[in-house]
């Protein structure tokens, strides 16, 4: 039953009830389904044979390999950096802890734009340090390299940011526990403090990874759109697009598209069995 | 395992967690770290297990320093307040865990395994449960799975948190005997903090009253119950009433206080008399002390001097009251009140009102109220209430008849 016939007193009359629903439906379909609707629309234009020529295009099949092969750097440095910042933060006291949480936040306050023109100008060739990278023949910007910089700043909050506020919840007596019983640092954290972060962590993943490979500002800035070269699939698909390629910038798009519907997918799967597991813990 | 503390000190940054703590506990004692929160009692115990660090002082493990000694190394086994299972473990596996984590060198084979996490499921009464995982069992059973855990590693010392602070007060006590009964068999040498005296009193063979960072009295329940070296011991270990005394040449002790009862006709005080200041009872010593310290201002004083009391006057004033007698605090718990209609002269009574009887139990627990609005408990028994018809609202009159006094 949708509405309720017997409205008890924090229950809006019918007519309330019916003009929110209205409206909250009624923006989700015009912003998000619509466009979704769309870009699938626009991609199979022209056909099942266009869509697959556009994807296995080489430029289009190097963009998506220079896509996974950045993810596949960037995210697990992030879990690292994550899990190490999370568990220095939730489990000790120590000076600048403060400073640190504030600094992991920076990405989420910065604009993309921003922070690859910093890399630009730290590792290009107006700066010091860039002449000396290229003086030594080391590739930064321009280069893959320079993505893979920029997509981890632009991700690092993810995972941290999932743990830390599970982390400090949980606290660090399980651990002590774990201590106490004879056990090492590292099987301590494999054996107690992993199983209990496991869906957060796979969480942050999740979100980083989409980042990861969804992310143009920054990206933009550092690659200087150099095709077969630095293109990653949104760059490219902007490319296609500014070339009237529509058919094919939204067939590239399309595979971006999944990848959303897919991570919603999971991340929805997470947290049902992620919720079912916090009510068995607080029994 | 004997275990020594000596001149640990502990600060968490301007708190002061410790003040040079010494403690000695014999190999096989079960003693109780008791006290307010904030005493300093599971630092104390955490120190010992190596889970904190003192910054100063040393930690004796059989008579060995164990600073250096890693916490894996110290053989110990640690119960914690909020049991701290591993909750996606199975209750088998959170008692495996110990032996299991073991170099190989010194693992047992996995039969063995079982058959001792077995063994002390057995113990704990929870053999039934072992497949089950923690979210799945009570309270008390998830205690009782975490002291198995601790168990199984055979400690030499095991450490209790507040074992039983977060189960219902029945639970608790069943698990409290059942501890005291488990050390009984086992004697391994335990230290339990907890902040509930009933439950020092009933468990341990020690009792250490620990407050503010400092022990205050070491000694069997039975020593601190009845022989308290100062008011907080005394204060912390039950319900009392506080009276303001006075000790005379003899040593004997007289209440001071200002609505005593008396029998004759009381001599006419002056009005103006602050009611609290105990010392307008007593005339000579109020001429002394004028004597002695001529600004002070006191009971009966008609000008009141604005000169404020200098360090030397006090001093001097300590001196004239140590030679005319003691000024003392004087205790005395619910049960050593004696009540009564009927008061005699021999004695110095507290005339009251009685504000609230509950008559539930062998013990009746009365709450007076006395002229100077201060409130009086006493506890007795059911038979003598009965006998002497006590009602709500009636005055009687009160004598602390079993006092302890603290200067």
């Amino acid at each position: 039953m949708i509405f309720s016939k017997n409205p008890s007193p924090i229950t809006e009359s019918l007519w309330i009830q019916a003009l929110l629903m209205f409206l909250g439906l009624g923006f989700m379909a015009i912003l998000v389904v619509l466009p979704l609707a769309s870009v699938f629309a626009e991609a199979f234009r022209q056909g099942w044979v266009a869509y697959r020529d556009a994807l296995a295009h080489p430029q289009a099949i190097y963009a998506i390999k220079l896509t996974l092969l950045v993810a596949a750097i960037a995210v697990p440095l992030n879990v690292a950096f994550g899990l190490a910042a999370s568990w220095a933060i939730a489990k000790f006291e120590f000076a600048g802890k403060r400073l640190l949480i504030t600094f992991i936040d920076l990405p989420f306050s910065v604009s993309p734009v921003i922070s690859g023109l910093i890399y630009v100008l730290l590792f290009g060739a107006g700066s010091q340090f860039g002449q000396w990278l290229s003086d030594n023949d080391i590739e930064i910007v321009f280069a893959v390299p320079g993505l893979v910089i920029a997509t981890i700043f632009v991700t690092f909050p993810f995972v941290a940011r999932e743990l830390i506020p599970l982390m400090e919840e949980q606290g660090t007596e399980e651990e002590e526990a774990a201590i106490m019983l004879g056990a090492g640092g590292l099987r301590t954290f494999i054996s107690v403090t992993l199983p209990n972060i496991k869906w957060g962590l796979f969480y942050g993943v999740l979100l980083c990874n989409a980042r990861a490979m969804g992310e143009f500002g920054a990206v933009s800035v550092v690659s200087g759109h150099i095709r077969g070269k630095t293109n990653t699939v949104p760059l490219h698909v902007e490319i296609l697009y500014n070339e009237y390629n529509f058919v094919a910038a939204f067939a590239v798009a399309s595979i971006l598209t999944i990848l959303a519907l897919v991570t919603l997918l999971l991340k929805s799967l997470i947290e049902f069995k992620f919720a079912a597991e916090i009510r068995a813990k607080k029994k | 395992m004997g275990i020594e503390v000596r001149n640990i000190k502990k600060n968490f940054g301007d708190f002061v967690a410790l003040k040079d703590v010494n403690l000695k506990v014999n190999d096989g004692e079960l003693v109780a770290l008791l006290g307010p929160s904030g005493s300093g009692k599971t630092t104390l115990l955490r120190i010992i297990a190596g889970l904190e660090y003192a910054d100063s002082g040393s930690v004796l493990i059989d008579g060995n320093e164990a600073n250096s000694m890693h916490v894996k190394e110290r053989n110990v086994g640690f119960v914690f307040q909020h049991y701290a299972l591993f909750k996606h473990m199975t209750v088998f596996d959170n008692v495996a865990f110990g032996l299991r984590v073991r170099p190989k060198h010194v693992r047992p084979p996995v039969s063995e395994i079982t058959d001792r996490v077995m063994a002390l499921l057995k113990l704990v009464h929870l053999d039934k449960f072992y497949d089950r995982y923690p979210s799945q069992l009570s309270g008390g059973q998830r205690q009782r799975v975490a002291l198995a855990r601790s168990l199984a590693v055979e400690p030499k010392l095991l450490l209790l948190d507040e074992p039983f602070g977060a189960l219902d007060a029945k639970v608790r006590k069943e698990l409290r005997r059942w501890l005291r009964r488990l050390h009984d068999d086992m004697h391994i040498t335990s230290i339990f903090v907890t902040h509930d005296q009933e439950e020092a009193m009933e468990v341990s063979d020690r009792v250490v009253v620990m407050n503010h960072g400092r022990i205050e009295q070491v000694g069997t329940p039975e020593e601190v119950y009845h022989h308290p070296t100062n008011g907080f011991v005394y204060d912390f270990l039950g319900n009392y009433n506080e009276f303001i005394g006075w000790k005379d040449e003899n040593g004997d002790v007289h209440l001071a206080e200002d609505d005593l009862w008396e029998s004759k006709t009381p001599e006419a005080a002056p009005i103006s008399t602050p009611r609290t200041n105990w010392l307008s009872r007593y005339p000579e010593l109020i001429g002394a002390l004028r004597k002695v310290v001529p600004g002070l201002p006191l009971p009966g004083d008609t000008t009141v001097s604005s000169r404020p009391v200098s360090k030397t006057t006090r001093a001097q004033m300590r001196a004239v009251l140590a030679e005319r007698g003691i000024p003392v605090r004087v205790f005395a718990r619910p049960h050593e009140m004696f009540v009564t209609k009927t008061p005699d002269d021999a004695h110095e009574y507290i005339p009251v009102e009685v504000i609230h009887i509950n008559p539930a139990g062998a013990l009746a627990k009365i709450e007076m109220q006395r002229k100077n609005g201060l409130i009086l408990q006493a506890e007795i028994p059911k038979t003598i209430i009965d006998s002497l018809v006590i009602r709500r609202g009636e005055q009687v009159f009160v004598r602390p008849k079993n006092i302890r006094v603290f200067e």
